[in-house]
């Protein structure tokens, strides 16, 4: 499996999870639904880059770097959507990205190694 | 005439150095002494560099041709043999600089850079039994580390060579197992005092007195030792659910890290909503 392909799926699913958790806060279970495929969307997106990235890099540090940033990032933008619940959407988007950016690093098969000569 | 002590001292040990005359060999220390010859530092004039010379104390050329059969890096290169005048067998090889593996473990390495050693040892075993050749005297003083990390298997045996009594395996006849029990008594020879129980483990069932109850070859220990490096159970060792655990926590610390920030920073946000 690619790494590519392990961001997509490992960003799914973390991002499903993270968007379930939302029922914990009353006053958004009425939009549950529409969080978890955003939510969802979001951490395949993270994991899509974060994938391409460990392909491109090995280095643990820098996955979880760009795994965190990644998800910092995207979840701004979601939460600018609402123009609300900053903090919840982005203090766990930016740790599910680290996960993803982890995980891109440690599993999956690397690209090829390209010869030049 | 009468001789002085020293004299006499010397004389005995003039007798004693092989003779070189006729070969493109100088004579230069002892270096060591085993069950079938001496070696001696000695210069190459030809090509001008160092090698170890090992002069046999029988008609032991079988050795010489069984070592240049096997080419690996981890085993010491033959580049000559020959006859001395006195009709002993002698080899030139390669000098290594460095340490025998006994004095190696006196130095105190960590356990990452011993179980190298042990694996790139094994390494050379391997590939040695891949070519029918067993070394029937595995032990710390016939291997040498070299002062740029590189290890190398020296002193193959021939046939009818008893080996080392704490490193033997007790079967009269030897074969792939009995070297796989000198590899066990090696690896627990390397470990420190305090060393992981799962790599005692390895060198207790690799040393076990039955030979149909030790790993079946040296790359089955090599497997389980690699097993153990990248946090992994290993078959001679059997675990309580407690070390698995630990086991398991060690192999995957940034991701237990990573999930329990996870969860602290839902709790919080559970507890504390802004606004």
């Amino acid at each position: 499996m690619n790494k590519i392909f392990v961001g997509l799926i490992f960003g799914a699913i973390l991002g499903a999870i993270d968007g379930a958790t939302a029922w914990f806060t009353p006053d958004v279970r009425t939009m549950m639904a529409s969080i978890m495929v955003g939510s969802t969307i979001k951490g395949m997106l993270v994991g899509l880059l974060s994938g391409w990235f460990a392909r491109k890099v090995d280095s643990v540090q820098w996955g979880i770097l760009l795994g965190s940033v990644l998800g910092l990032a995207f979840a701004y933008a979601v939460a600018a959507l609402q123009q609300d619940h900053y903090l919840e959407i982005m203090l766990p988007g930016f740790v599910v990205g680290a996960i993803v950016g982890f995980l891109t690093q440690k599993m999956g098969t690397p690209a090829p190694v390209k010869r030049t000569s | 005439m009468e001789l002085s002590d020293s004299t006499l001292r010397h004389l005995c040990e003039v007798v004693d150095q092989p003779d070189l005359s006729g070969t493109r060999y100088q004579l230069g220390e002892e270096l060591g002494r085993g069950g079938l010859g001496v070696v001696y530092a000695a210069h190459d004039t030809q090509l001008d560099r160092s090698v170890a010379l090992k002069v046999m104390d029988a008609d032991w050329a079988g050795e010489a041709r069984l070592i240049a059969r096997l080419e690996h890096p981890g085993i010491v290169p033959v580049y000559e043999s020959g006859v001395l005048p006195d009709g002993r067998v002698f080899y030139a090889m390669k000098l290594v600089d460095g340490m025998r593996a006994d004095r190696f473990a006196a130095v105190g390495p960590p356990l990452g850079e011993r179980l190298r050693v042990l694996l790139r040892v094994g390494e050379a075993l391997a590939y040695a039994h891949s070519t029918g050749v067993l070394h029937r005297d595995l032990k710390p003083q016939n291997i040498m580390v070299g002062r740029f990390g590189e290890v190398y298997v020296m002193d193959w045996a021939v046939e009818g060579v008893g080996g080392t009594p704490a490193f033997r395996a007790p079967e009269a006849l030897a074969d792939q197992r009995s070297d796989v029990y000198g590899f066990g008594a090696l690896l627990r020879f390397l470990l420190p005092e305090a060393a992981p129980a799962a790599l005692q483990a390895i060198a207790a069932k690799a040393m076990n007195q039955r030979p149909e109850d030790r790993y079946p070859d040296v790359p089955a220990v090599l497997r389980e030792v690699e097993r153990f490096q990248d946090g992994l159970a290993v078959e001679a060792y059997a675990e309580t659910w407690w070390q698995r655990a630990r086991r398991f926590a060690r192999r995957n610390e940034v991701l237990l890290w990573l999930l329990a920030a996870y969860a602290a920073v839902k709790f919080l946000l559970f507890f504390w909503r802004p606004g």
